[in-house]
């Protein structure tokens, strides 16, 4: 990958699109009288192509703010903006889902009965921009990039969950989103596998410099990953601490054993476990 | 599949253990059939049922007479008939169920109330408003099937995952889109395992109707389907001939479900892969 060894891969100047602006989000669930607010007026402020971990313990309620960004969900009040322009606010509770913001999902969700290259290819097909011929040899010169070539013909079915999370964020990419919304995309798998991932997301990172909204609750991941940490509280989520990661990109496994690695970790793992112990003793459910 | 992997097929652990299951199937059953006349003491149950040499005698002799081959044709025609029918009307119907609430409110009770009324018992009430005694019987095979394939069906679809139908909205598909591209194959193998469980339904009922209705409009054993054939060689004392319409309607059904099994196969081909 010598190609991509360069001083400006960890820079966000050159990236102009995808900066989210989160102001004030309150989201109140009332499923049956007994009102549950799980996100208390959240402001995050998301500059174009920086990778943003949101981190906390589970059921805080991140998800329902990826949902809203994505346009699944909609918000009580507040708002959300993408490079200006509001996704969601006081008169429009729901963004619209669009392919400008990509989700990756937890338990993935490649469609079983399209091949890995009819899956890549979904969103420009539906978009209906370009030819069929100049979507499929984008999407294989994608999945190749993606060290997926082999790949194409072969059902998610047939491919080991690792490389399904690779097929799925060349799909989301296909789609040139300014946005990608990562929902604990890793956390099935097993460490080792993990950290393959997480080289192979920086690699298409670098090539690819879009925004990344990265829902964790996994400290280790999201400091090798993120520009930055935000630690929400346990329910109702906001932010609790900002975590600058000052180690410059590009980044390969050796900063794991960095003493600034651990530095940040130790940073982060008191406030990360005190929320995590008030969301147990709460008996907070996953959520 | 070429011939060498056809005799490995064949000859594979699996089948040899199916066919030794056969061979010694059909000994107890002719030594257990012959007990009277070998031992002097008949079993019970199994004393008075006709040897399985003297069904394939009378078997090979039905080989060659063109009627019994007319039941198996007739009782297929049905089946298919019914099936057909019930595929053409009860998948479109399961689907609008899942993906309009109207439908589902104005269908959905109705469908219950009539569901739980086994298909013969339609029997009398079919010849008398159906017009030939073929259509009335097509019609309860139909029921056999239908009710199966709309469960399932609207089952399958309402149980897709929301976010197959999330992304799908987010890479900009239209609803038309999701329905073709999302929904259906998503509800393809619930399609395929409905119309796998219907079609077996189908013949337990076109057999019990045929016997009901007596054979159709053609009348006698000609026109009558295997169903009749039973009856009519159960009318006349032929014990050999029950026996032979009875393996023949389990031979019929197992080819119809393995036509369907690979049929479905090569429908849902990233099932095979799991």
């Amino acid at each position: 990958m010598s190609a991509v060894i360069d001083e400006n891969l960890g820079s966000l100047a050159d990236v102009t699109d995808g900066a989210i602006s989160i102001k004030d989000v309150v989201k109140i669930y009332d499923p049956d009288g007994a009102a549950v607010m799980a996100v208390d007026h959240c402001s995050i402020e998301i500059p174009a192509g920086e990778i943003c971990m949101i981190v906390g313990p589970s059921g805080c309620g991140k998800t329902t703010l990826l949902n809203a960004i994505a346009g699944f969900h909609g918000i009580t009040s507040g708002s959300i903006h993408l490079d200006g322009e509001l996704l969601c606010g006081p008169e429009k509770p729901q963004a619209e889902p669009g392919s400008d913001r990509i989700v990756v999902f937890q338990n993935g969700a490649l469609f079983p009965w399209k091949t890995n290259l009819d899956n890549v290819a979904f969103g420009p097909m539906m978009a209906g921009k370009l030819s069929k011929e100049e979507i499929y040899d984008k999407a294989r010169s994608m999945m190749a990039d993606a060290g997926l070539s082999g790949n194409e013909n072969n059902y998610p079915g047939e491919i080991s969950s690792g490389l399904r999370r690779r097929v799925e964020i060349v799909r989301a990419l296909m789609n040139d989103p300014k946005v990608l919304l990562f929902d604990e995309p890793y956390r099935a798998l097993d460490s080792l596998t993990k950290s393959v991932m997480h080289e192979a997301l920086l690699e298409i990172y670098y090539r690819n410099k879009v925004t990344i909204f990265f829902i964790t609750h996994d400290l280790e991941e999201a400091i090798f990953l993120g520009h930055r940490l935000i630690i929400m509280s346990s329910r109702p989520c906001k932010p609790k601490k900002i975590v600058e990661v000052d180690i410059p990109h590009p980044r390969d496994y050796s900063v794991l054993t960095s003493p600034r690695f651990r530095e940040l970790m130790n940073e982060a793992k008191d406030v990360v476990h005190e929320e995590a112990t008030k969301a147990f003793e709460a008996g907070e459910k996953e959520g | 599949m070429s011939v060498s992997n056809f005799s490995d097929k064949l000859f594979s652990k699996a089948a040899m253990r199916g066919i030794f299951a056969i061979v010694v199937f059909v000994l107890i059953w002719e030594v257990g059939a012959r007990s009277e006349q070998w031992f002097g003491y008949r079993f019970p149950f199994i004393g008075l049922v006709p040897p399985p040499t003297d069904v394939f005698v009378s078997w090979g002799g039905l080989i060659a007479d063109p009627s019994y081959w007319q039941s198996w044709y007739m009782s297929f025609l049905r089946v298919f008939g019914g099936f057909a029918a019930a595929m053409v009307i009860g998948i479109p119907m399961g689907l609008l169920m899942a993906v309009n609430k109207a439908s589902y409110g104005i269908i959905f009770p109705s469908f219950e109330v009539l569901r739980p009324i086994p298909p013969l018992a339609w029997v009398p009430a079919s010849i008398i408003f159906w017009p030939t005694q073929e259509l009335s019987i097509a019609f309860v095979t139909f029921l056999g099937a239908f009710y199966t394939i709309v469960i399932n069906v609207l089952g399958g679809a309402k149980s897709i995952n929301k976010q197959f139908l999330q992304a799908a909205q987010s890479m900009g598909a239209s609803q038309w889109d999701i329905f073709r591209r999302i929904v259906l194959p998503a509800t393809l193998p619930s399609i395929v395992v409905g119309s796998a469980v219907g079609m077996g339904i189908t013949w337990e009922v076109v057999v019990a109707a045929e016997m009901i209705s007596g054979g159709g409009s053609s009348g006698g054993g000609a026109g009558g389907g295997l169903g009749f054939f039973i009856w009519s060689s159960y009318v006349g004392g032929s014990y050999e001939q029950i026996i032979v319409g009875m393996i023949s309607i389990g031979i019929a059904g197992y080819i119809s479900s393995e036509l369907l099994r690979q049929l479905g196969g090569l429908l849902t081909p990233w099932l095979k892969t799991r």
